[in-house]
């Protein structure tokens, strides 16, 4: 498949930020004894086998042995849902589960519940290749987040692809400008000290192009997600991934 | 409840030395951290982490502000007799997290 357009990294030049990491935080990811993700994971995989809710549900209760039935789910959500007509991400779709089924508050977004489930699941299609559902229903949800990706915004008036397209690999403020492709989403941030996910890393762009970031949970996040999910077409799964 | 990730080989030969590998949750507030109005966020660090073999102590390591979040720490001991391996983090105010881990030594 060639490159959609013109000024996106060909697929053959695609590198995860594994790939820009020092050896040091590649080790720390490689190593499940050593990788910090992990501790939201195991609180993951406690948390799929509670009962919880006005329906007294667990995740297992429905979904079984996570091992098998979530294998491959990480890699082609966003997925569409048809009762919202639009596309929902992994988390939003852990929420309705939560709501709908279990019948039990949403967990509020980049809270550690919702985190630990989110690693817990993605974990599951680790190593797998990113598998964008062929669905055509997606089509202009995705048109929408490529059009997010070349938006100039801010005050710096900076699109993403200023940084990520045409200026990957060199430096910013010391730091090494990723291909940003959610690879590894929720991952370990260094500079967090914690888990965070993909919208947690779109505000911090946004608000380091000094633009207004959108609300957690808003649509444009998912478009964007969509689209860099796409982007990110057969590349592997790293999560819980670690980055500086 | 601090979630442990320890490693440890369930079987070792007698005599042969071995790498434990430790891993808690923990913010590892170093007290130096403004919030979002400006104050500071008080100190909550874990100062000393210790393991014991058998009830023997093997190793200790007393950590300080410097130490990020969600400590890893790793350290080799030799495998010298079956049982159980103890391990012991202690906070600031004075609270443990306390885990264990069996070993079979042939």
């Amino acid at each position: 498949m060639a490159a959609a357009s013109a000024s996106e990294i060909p697929l053959k030049e695609r590198k995860s930020g594994y790939d820009l990491m020092s050896r040091d935080t590649q080790a720390m990811q490689d190593d499940r004894a050593s990788n910090p993700g992990t501790l939201w994971v195991l609180e993951g995989e406690a948390m799929w086998s509670q009962n919880a809710g006005a329906a007294g549900k667990s995740c297992a209760g429905c979904h079984g042995n996570a091992r098998t039935s979530m294998k491959g789910v990480a890699a082609r959500y966003p997925a569409y849902n048809a009762a919202l007509h639009r596309p929902i991400n992994l988390e939003q779709r852990i929420n309705l589960c939560r709501t709908e089924r279990q019948r039990a508050t949403p967990f509020s977004y980049e809270g550690k519940e919702l985190l630990a489930l989110a690693a817990f699941v993605a974990t599951q299609s680790r190593g797998r290749k990113i598998a964008p559902p062929a669905d055509k229903r997606l089509a202009p949800f995705r048109d929408n987040g490529r059009d997010l990706f070349n938006l100039r915004q801010g005050q710096l008036n900076l699109s993403c692809a200023q940084c990520h397209n045409d200026n990957w690999g060199r430096k910013l403020s010391g730091a090494v400008i990723p291909q940003a492709h959610p690879t590894g989403y929720p991952l370990y941030r260094l500079e967090w000290q914690s888990l965070g996910s993909l919208q947690r890393r779109l505000r911090n762009c946004l608000i380091g192009m000094r633009a207004e970031p959108f609300e957690y949970g808003a649509p444009e996040y998912v478009a964007l997600e969509l689209y860099l999910m796409s982007r990110a077409r057969g590349m592997r799964i790293e999560t819980p991934a670690v980055r500086p | 409840m601090a979630r442990v990730l320890i490693n440890v080989p369930a079987k070792a030969a007698r005599g042969h030395v071995i790498e434990i590998k430790t891993l808690i949750s923990h913010p590892m507030e170093t007290g130096y951290r403004p919030d979002h109005t400006g104050k500071l966020v008080p100190r909550d660090i874990i100062n000393r982490f210790v393991c014991a073999y058998n009830g023997t102590e093997v190793f200790r390591a007393d950590l300080h502000p410097a130490i990020a979040a969600n400590p890893f720490i790793s350290f080799y001991t030799v495998a010298t007799e079956s049982g159980v391996l103890t391990f012991t983090w202690t906070g600031d105010d004075g609270k443990s997290f306390v885990e264990k881990a069996n070993i079979t030594v042939a």
